[in-house]
């Protein structure tokens, strides 16, 4: 009896608050957009039974999606922002890992905690802080203008540089600690051997230390890229009109357009494309915790 | 000692100045006299005592503080049973749909949990509000209390449970006595987790949250969208501050305590 509480209890609770909402969100995906606005009809009606709730269902939202460029445009420049950024965070990433994996033994709890300490403080407050410093009259073309680098200040803010600069840095830990957790197992001895074996130290880095850190590099990318696709925060604040991400369009189609079916419909197509990173994701995870064993 | 070698140093260096410079920068200009967020004039605390008077603000803080608080708790006890389950459960019917939904909330896009959610909550006609915030909020974080605690939960000895329950404990007992003291850092950790995750939750609460109870991260989002504001870095500021003085106070206890640990075993070891 105290099992099936034990199991039931959480089990429930997330029946109710995560998969009953999500069949909602594709039930209203299929829904006509006139009946469907707020406040609208309940979701299944027990009277008319399962034939009649088919038989409502239509792929007019789906559709609309596919008519629209704004989508496809939206959808493309999502996988294409999250995929470059999460290409820079790598770039950012590894040099850090490295370094603090290669770092004395006593340094590295404190390293461990400088990295962790901004993945305490507020998301919200660290893309704003960046918003300071890429603007025309900030403190980065302030900088820049003062070396004599550039003579005009710069355009960054609201543009997609700023996006990548944003989603780098809020993402940087991600990337640096299963990269950090992979090389700090690894046996420097290795490394050693096969310079003793005539490898450069260039070479010796190719050929053992990045694939020995393989897997820390998988489960990275992906920590950073799943989030950054659907990122709604770091397009509002720092990109521009210009700046198409499919976290943003959702959002406004819920909020400002009201249009509660299409944005269903956005919402079961991202986690579609989700899907497949996800899964291989999973895939990755399982083949290291098995690994490990 | 071993030491870094230059590129590792100068990585060291980049890197770390990278993640704190637009912080140290945001802080530096939270004391600034000016309007003009740019320019410099001055020291001054102005902004610290305009936001102390700034009620909206004050209002946010208290709701967000209060949900944080209830949803935190009850994700850390939901959170907990579920890891119990999953590492100790054994089978049952539908546990690859319970595990499923335990790890897919910490990879799903903050914008559709939260319509998803809001959804649900106007189909059952729930008025949105603090509550509606708190079930969302404790729904996302027990999901991260469940995997910090199971880690925790797979590497422990199942042995000393079994010597508890040999010894004429009941189960429930040797849980509270063996196996929650074992887990306790984990639990505690799940807890700051989920607390700061509902802090900083900017998406979900917009979506979950209606006109009677508004979160800070929804204040200050809605006041930066307009731009850089010097409230917002005074806000910001004491914010950064609190998470600095936690962290590193938490590391502290936990460095003497692992210090401890180690000279009592190395007592130990010489008793012997």
């Amino acid at each position: 009896m105290r099992r099936f509480l034990l199991i039931a209890v959480p089990y429930l609770w997330l029946l109710a608050l995560f998969l009953v909402p999500f069949f909602i969100v594709l039930k209203i995906s299929l829904s006509d957009t006139a009946l469907m606005r707020p406040p609208y009809l309940p979701q299944f009606d027990w009277a008319t039974g399962i034939r009649a709730f088919v038989k409502d269902l239509d792929f007019e939202n789906f559709w609309f999606l596919t008519t629209d460029a704004l989508y496809w445009k939206a959808y493309l420049s999502s996988l294409r922002i999250a995929l470059i950024s999460t290409v820079l965070t790598l770039l950012a990433g590894y040099p850090i890992a490295y370094a603090m994996a290669r770092a004395p033994e006593e340094w590295r709890p404190t390293l461990m905690m400088l990295i962790i300490l901004p993945f305490w403080t507020s998301f919200l407050i660290r893309v704003y802080a960046w918003m300071g410093i890429l603007s025309n009259e900030g403190f980065l073309n302030q900088f820049l203008l003062w070396t004599g680098i550039i003579s005009e200040p710069l355009t960054i803010l609201n543009t997609s540089t700023a996006v990548y600069i944003g989603i780098v840095y809020t993402y940087l830990p991600f990337m640096v600690l299963p990269i950090y957790a992979a090389l700090e197992r690894m046996d420097e001895s290795l490394n050693e051997a096969a310079e003793d074996l005539g490898c450069s130290r260039l070479s010796a880095f190719w050929l053992v230390t990045v694939p020995l850190s393989r897997n820390g590099i998988i489960a990275g990318s992906f920590l950073v890229f799943i989030p950054a696709l659907g990122e709604f925060v770091i397009p509002s604040l720092l990109g521009g009109s210009g700046t198409l991400m499919i976290g943003k369009v959702l959002w406004e189609e819920f909020f400002s357009n009201r249009d509660w079916p299409v944005a269903s419909a956005v919402a079961v197509v991202l986690l579609l494309i989700l899907i497949v990173p996800i899964v291989l994701f999973q895939r990755n995870q399982q083949k290291q915790a098995e690994a490990d064993q | 000692m071993r030491r870094l070698s230059w590129f590792n140093t100068v990585s060291l260096t980049l890197g770390f100045a990278f993640l704190y410079i637009p912080m140290i920068i945001l802080v530096i200009y939270s004391f600034n006299e000016s309007k003009l967020v740019t320019v410099w004039a001055g020291f001054s605390t102005r902004w610290y005592g305009e936001l102390m008077q700034n009620e909206a603000f004050l209002n946010a803080a208290w709701v967000t503080l209060k949900v944080a608080v209830f949803s935190s708790s009850i994700a850390t006890v939901l959170g907990t049973m579920a890891a119990y389950v999953l590492v100790r459960g054994g089978r049952f019917f539908g546990r690859t749909l319970f595990s499923g939904m335990i790890y897919a909330p910490l990879v799903m896009p903050e914008v559709i949990t939260g319509l998803s959610l809001l959804l649900l909550f106007i189909g059952i006609g729930l008025d949105r509000g603090v509550l509606t915030i708190v079930l969302a909020h404790t729904t996302f974080s027990m999901c991260y209390v469940s995997v910090v605690v199971s880690s925790r939960l797979v590497t422990f000895d199942r042995s000393l449970e079994e010597a508890a329950l040999d010894l004429g404990c009941s189960q429930a007992e040797a849980f509270r006595l063996v196996t929650l003291p074992i887990i306790a850092p984990a639990v505690i950790s799940g807890w700051l987790l989920a607390f700061t995750l509902s802090l900083d939750d900017l998406v979900i609460a917009s979506f979950t949250s209606g006109p009677s109870a508004t979160t800070l991260p929804i204040k200050i989002f809605s006041a930066v969208r307009l731009g850089v504001s010097p409230e917002i870095n005074a806000l910001s500021t004491i914010l950064i501050g609190i998470v600095t003085v936690g962290v590193i106070t938490a590391s502290l206890v936990s460095k003497r305590r692992s210090l401890r640990l180690q000279s009592e075993e190395r007592a130990a070891e010489r008793a012997q």
